[in-house]
């Protein structure tokens, strides 16, 4: 069974914000669309975005780390916001595995967004339904777009590439690969809820330089080097000795 | 309810919808990537990256994604508007009136001040990427008061490069990442090539290499490298100077590399008597001298322990040493006297200055010396070299730098940047694989060949300018002053003050012009540049000149035209406004000619093709400046007869050539007449449609043979020779010691058989015409009480946000509506201030109020915000309660266009004092809690921005929807 899902790489994500308005220009026009915005151009403005970036400083200077963090739906195995909703406008999509809401059937409730611990959703204070990340669902199986654009609209924004997409049920994906060998992980796995969306974590690459490297025999220095020449005038003991 | 969905999510939004995709460049920031815009039912409904744009390859950032909500804004300005007559300026009273009536009233007062004194007309532009048709408006005009933003951004990048390796990072060329292993960057280098560094970031990162950043601030791209080193800012140039130390002493310099490839062999003429002191040590002096160095200079052969002509075959010039010529004159290789001056500067000494332990130094400088050392590139690829060895492979020594604003923006930077191109030289890094590379047109000559006039009488009425209005001094006479050694030009670039200002001195252009010094100017034409706001320095006092009046009751500065798209700072105060169009409604060149997008393996350059119709009577600064310089009968606009030479803007980009019949036009794609030729060739009347037809873009891939060591790269530079890139194939030789500076001090000690400087400007030149570099602290700094202003207060930019034009975007102003002043936590709870607490940052110039936030990721002596996000009340139609104004805030209250008085009352420009670049991040703060029962809202605070004629209202809910109703689903 296919479970699609975002693979986020922590390691290269500089937190610039593309996938936030990527998101957001595409499904505003989109099936989920419009995103409203409300105070657009006023104090506090506010609207729905379906991703967000996160800044985090972690430890003390000087020994602290700045953190990007994208957060967005992740797409549960067991979504808690599916069960809850008293009209079955929270879904989960068998094909895909894909987590939606059915905005004909929403009535703004909001048990969902309580339901689920990672924050992940957004309601429309205009139109008063919830939304959240459909993974582009009406990108991906859209057969009007040429294969390469088949894809979330982040996905295909990001400079750094840090954010792959793809089938985590199946071992020879990328995704796959790259949660087992970059030590992908899931948010909160004490919550049983399995996210499908996996994060991966810094990864830093180090040297060692031995001493002995700083020696080398063909230094250059050697080649510059001129032993100091006393002037021809100078004294010597040829002067006052014959042997 | 029945389980099945109601709402198809696969099912098309709207219905029977009529599509289109059209291809142009985006303008969210400089960076230029390829878009392609979807466009439904003729709205727009999606931007995204064009896949197939070399620049990009598809991606997208934050601004370009959020395109849409530009072109919509409710802050374009959508007609021409007058200032009401009985209004004062800056109040924002304007009036609608006609284009012709524009046209008229400029062609009139321009008319008379170019039969006059054309140097009373000043056109200074912001970040408009079309120097090279607005520098040529100007030269045409006949004033040589023009410039672009380049002195209050980043001029000492390019300067201090260019007059060192003879190219520079951003547009002109970059870290090779793809082969690099380890990379460091200094500063903060963000806003600059941003998406395609990103692009290259990662794949570096993710195939294993070493990032290392040097910036008191983590934050950005600093945040996923292997290493922060903390800084102290204004400092980078101690750090450079004690690796240089360290790298000299271990001998981990390249030194093959220096020998062929840099001036560090030629001997130095060392006689102090003698008026060439300082100077090379020449053979004979060609009997013509162009703009190269000529290769007449010596070194001392090791093998022959004799005099000997560079790169004689079978020589080999030591680097070290002190030698007596046959003549008697003492001499000694340029990399000696390196050697001598970076003596002193210890990892000890450095410490002390930047805050980085010696250790870490001296750690530093073996990563770097080892690895270019060790891990060497060799590819399979054969050059011929300039003075014709054959070479059967290129070899690379993988470290790459980046570096910009960081750099740049002090008054140390200059040498800073100077030190830098000469570490990336020790470790044998230029344009080589790995390393740095050269993007076309550059590699130039040391200097470039451009010069600005040398004479006050190349300005004269009713003509063109005698030369360019900016350029590259190679020499005392290359100034453009007065006989007494006065400044010509109002910014008083290229004046014994700031000799190699070569993109100009805006930031002090509106200070010198209201004070009338070095005159008084009459029409100041700014395009795109909010100078009444985050452009100028010392911004209050700015916008009181803006409105201050003679005693005749006439502004000091009489007439203030403004372009821009938008409802900025700026715009309040002029007397014209003139509505620019946006990037998607508009035809552009990114010209090699101005700052092309090449790509290290060949020139690119690139198109806008309007794929919206101009909003309301917006018109591009483009067709203004084509159609007055018709009216104007400027020659370059007008037949021998004066009639009109272009139709429009788009005729004018075809048919335009630097020469009659030269062949070398703004576009270098499809020339020639069926569109057979490449870089030059004849106007082509169907360019426009080919680059249309080709992604927007024109991308010639170089052989592999002339893609490496352009410097010296015989095949490269005939290559470019011969397209006209350049007027000299002759090696360039990297300026480890710079006989340019060197020649400024001569004069300045009253040798060398150049003009000398005025008296009271002697100290000034000799001390900071160095021919090597040398650390000192910044100008300001060094007139700043350390003890009562004991931080550094820095500014950078955020990733989704570009210069102050974003926070009308509704989109990216949700990711940063204010902005905090960051403050390293310790430093805060030592002065009981707390997190969130509302503050005053105070400079000896002045003061802002702003609200603190707590970082670990900040260096305890630095504080540092997000640049241009703080708002005049009401600007870019933004309601006076939003937070931009209320708690955003602009750091630039804080400093000044100008440093404290000299001695005699006056006053240098706050800037290096090489370039004239703006040293925005000199000064020096302290910050205290605000007094209790003080409002929790900036300061300073102005009166709110009025709404003009022809703005839309701004909604107070938004629901874009592009291109029609949506049936169906959330409603």
């Amino acid at each position: 069974m296919t479970q699609l899902a975002l693979v986020i790489d922590l390691n290269v994500c500089v937190g610039c914000h593309a996938c936030v308005t990527s998101c957001k220009e595409w499904n505003t026009s989109g099936s989920a669309g419009p995103l409203c915005d409300e105070r657009p151009y006023d104090e506090n403005p506010t609207g729905t975005f379906f991703n967000r970036v996160q800044t985090y400083e972690i430890g003390t200077f000087p020994n602290s780390e700045t953190l990007h963090f994208p957060k967005s739906c992740l797409h549960c195995e067991d979504p808690p916001c599916v069960p809850v909703c008293p009209t079955g406008a929270s879904y989960k999509r068998k094909e895909d595995g894909i987590v939606l809401v059915d905005y004909d059937k929403c009535i703004g409730c909001k048990y969902c967004s309580w339901a689920c611990p990672y924050g992940a959703r957004e309601f429309d204070e205009k139109q008063k339904v919830m939304k959240k990340c459909t993974l582009c669902v009406d990108r991906i199986y859209d057969m009007s777009m040429p294969e390469a654009d088949r894809k979330p609209s982040c996905v295909k924004a990001c400079p750094t590439n840090a954010r792959l997409f793809g089938d985590i049920h199946d071992p020879e994906s990328a995704v796959s690969k790259a949660i087992r060998e970059d030590g992908g992980y899931a948010l909160m796995p004490e919550w049983g809820t399995h996210p499908s969306n996996h994060y991966l974590p810094r990864r830093k690459t180090k040297v060692k330089i031995h001493e002995d490297e700083l020696e080398r025999a063909d230094n250059p220095l050697k080649l510059d080097q001129q032993l100091p020449k006393p002037d021809k005038d100078q004294s010597t003991m040829d002067d006052v000795s014959a042997w | 309810m029945s389980s099945a969905p109601l709402h198809d999510p696969l099912a098309p939004p709207v219905t029977g919808a009529t599509t289109e995709v059209r291809y142009t460049t985006c303008y969210m920031c400089a960076c230029r990537c390829g878009i392609r815009v979807h466009l439904r039912n003729g709205e727009i409904r999606y931007i995204d990256g064009n896949p197939d744009h070399p620049l990009n390859g598809g991606v997208i950032c934050a601004k370009g994604s959020s395109g849409i909500m530009k072109q919509y804004s409710p802050a374009r300005l959508t007609k021409p508007l007058r200032r009401k007559q009985d209004s004062e300026r800056g109040a924002g009273e304007f009036e609608e009136i006609s284009w012709e009536e524009t046209f008229s009233i400029l062609a009139e007062r321009l008319g008379k001040v170019r039969a006059t004194d054309p140097k009373k007309f000043a056109l200074f532009t912001g970040r408009d990427q079309m120097q090279a048709l607005t520098g040529m408006f100007a030269r045409q005009f006949g004033t040589p008061n023009y410039a672009a933003h380049g002195g209050f951004c980043s001029v000492n990048m390019a300067a201090g490069m260019i007059y060192t390796i003879g190219g520079s990072f951003w547009e002109f060329g970059g870290p090779d990442l793809e082969r690099s292993r380890l990379f460091i960057m200094i500063g903060t280098a963000e806003d600059h090539h941003s998406n395609p560094l990103k692009v290259s970031l990662s794949k570096f990162k993710r195939e294993g290499g070493r990032f290392i950043s040097i910036n008191p601030v983590r934050t950005g791209y600093s945040a996923i490298a292997d290493e922060w080193v903390p800084i102290r800012p204004g400092t980078d140039g101690a750090l450079f100077l004690a690796i240089i130390h360290e790298i000299i002493k271990l001998g981990l310099y390249d030194r093959e590399f220096l020998v062929r490839y840099t001036n560090s062999g030629e001997l130095v003429n060392l006689d102090a008597a003698h008026d060439e002191f300082g100077m090379f040590v020449r053979t004979e002096v060609p009997e013509e001298e162009g703009c190269y160095d000529p290769q007449n200079k010596l070194w001392w052969d090791r093998n022959t322990n004799k005099p000997v002509i560079t790169h004689s075959e079978g020589a080999d010039p030591f680097l070290r040493g002190e030698f007596k010529l046959p003549d008697g004159t003492p001499v000694k290789p340029a990399f000696q006297l390196l050697q001598d001056r970076v003596e002193e500067y210890t990892p000890e000494w450095a410490e002390g200055i930047t805050g980085i332990s010696a250790d870490t130094i001296r750690r530093l400088a073996h990563e770097m010396g080892i690895t270019a050392r060790d891990q060497k590139i060799e590819l399979p690829i054969a050059w011929t070299d300039s003075w014709g060895k054959e070479h059967e492979t290129v070899t690379g020594n993988p470290v790459s730098f980046h570096a910009m604003r960081g750099l740049a923006a002090h008054s140390n930077g200059f040498h800073t940047i100077r030190a830098l191109s000469i570490l990336m030289t020790m470790l044998g890094t230029i344009d080589r694989p790995g390393g740095f590379r050269h993007k076309t047109p550059f590699p130039r000559p040391i200097p470039p060949c451009a010069r600005t006039p040398n004479d006050p009488r190349a300005v004269q009425p009713n003509t063109p300018l005698d030369g360019m209005p900016l350029g590259w001094p190679s020499d005392p006479d290359d100034l453009f002053v007065n006989a007494d050694g006065s400044p010509v030009r109002i910014d008083k670039a290229f004046s014994w003050e700031y000799p190699l200002s070569a993109h100009g001195l805006m930031h002090n252009v509106i200070t010198n012009a209201w004070r009338g010094d070095p005159y008084k100017i009459d029409t100041l034409l700014l395009f795109m540049a909010n100078m009444a706001w985050n452009s100028s320095m010392n911004t209050t006092e700015v916008r009181k000149m803006l409105t201050d009046k003679e005693e005749s009751g006439e502004y000091k500065i009489p007439f203030i035209v403004v372009c821009d798209a938008f409802h900025s700072e700026t715009t309040a105060f002029a007397d014209l406004v003139l509505p620019d169009t946006t990037y998607l409604e508009r035809h552009d060149v990114m010209s090699m000619l101005d700052r092309p997008i090449s790509e290290f393996d060949g020139p690119v350059d690139a198109v806008r093709i309007p794929v919206m119709p101009p909003t309301g009577e917006c018109k591009p600064f483009q067709e203004v400046l084509i159609e007055l310089g018709t009216r104007l009968k400027l020659p370059a606009f007008v037949t021998q007869d004066g009639q009109r030479k272009y139709r429009d803007y788009p005729d004018f980009i075809v048919n335009w050539e630097t020469a009659p019949g030269s062949g070398i036009g703004f576009l270098s794609g499809w020339r020639g007449k069926g569109g057979e030729k490449s870089m030059r060739g004849e106007p082509n009347p169907n360019q426009w449609e080919m680059y249309a037809k080709n992604n927007c873009v024109h991308h010639e891939v170089l052989p592999r043979s002339y893609q490496y060591m352009r410097n010296w790269n015989k095949g490269y530079l005939e290559w470019s020779q011969r397209n006209g890139i350049t007027r000299y194939a002759e090696p360039i030789l990297i300026h480890l010691y710079s006989e340019v500076l060197q020649k400024f001090r001569l004069a300045a000690q009253g040798k060398g058989l150049t003009r000398q400087p005025p008296k009271n400007l002697a100290k000034r030149v000799e001390t900071y015409f160095d021919p090597l570099p040398f650390y000192y602290e910044p100008l300001e700094t060094q007139t700043s009480d350390k003890r009562k202003y004991p931080l550094s207060a820095l500014t950078q930019r955020p990733m989704a946000m570009y210069h102050s034009w974003d926070s009308q975007n509704a989109w990216l102003r949700q990711i940063h509506s204010h902005n905090y002043l960051y403050v390293n936590a310790q430093t805060a709870r030592n002065i009981d201030i707390n997190d969130g607490d509302w503050i005053w940052c105070e400079s000896q110039w002045g003061k802002v109020r702003c609200m603190v936030r707590y970082s670990e990721a900040v260096e305890p002596g630095t504080v540092w915000t997000w640049n241009a996000i703080g708002k005049a009340a009401g600007a870019w139609n933004l309601t006076p309660q939003a937070n931009e104004s209320q708690q955003g805030f602009l750091l630039n209250h804080l400093i000044s266009e100008e440093l404290p008085p000299q001695p005699d009352g006056s006053r240098y420009s706050n800037s290096d004092p090489v370039t004239g670049q703006a040293a925005w991040y000199d000064v020096r703060v302290r910050i205290y809690k605000t007094a209790e029962g003080e409002p929790e809202q900036t300061s300073p605070q102005f009166e709110p921005m009025k709404k003009y004629p022809g703005m839309k209202d701004a909604p107070n809910w938004l629901a874009y929807f592009g291109g029609g109703r949506k049936k169906g689903g959330a409603k």
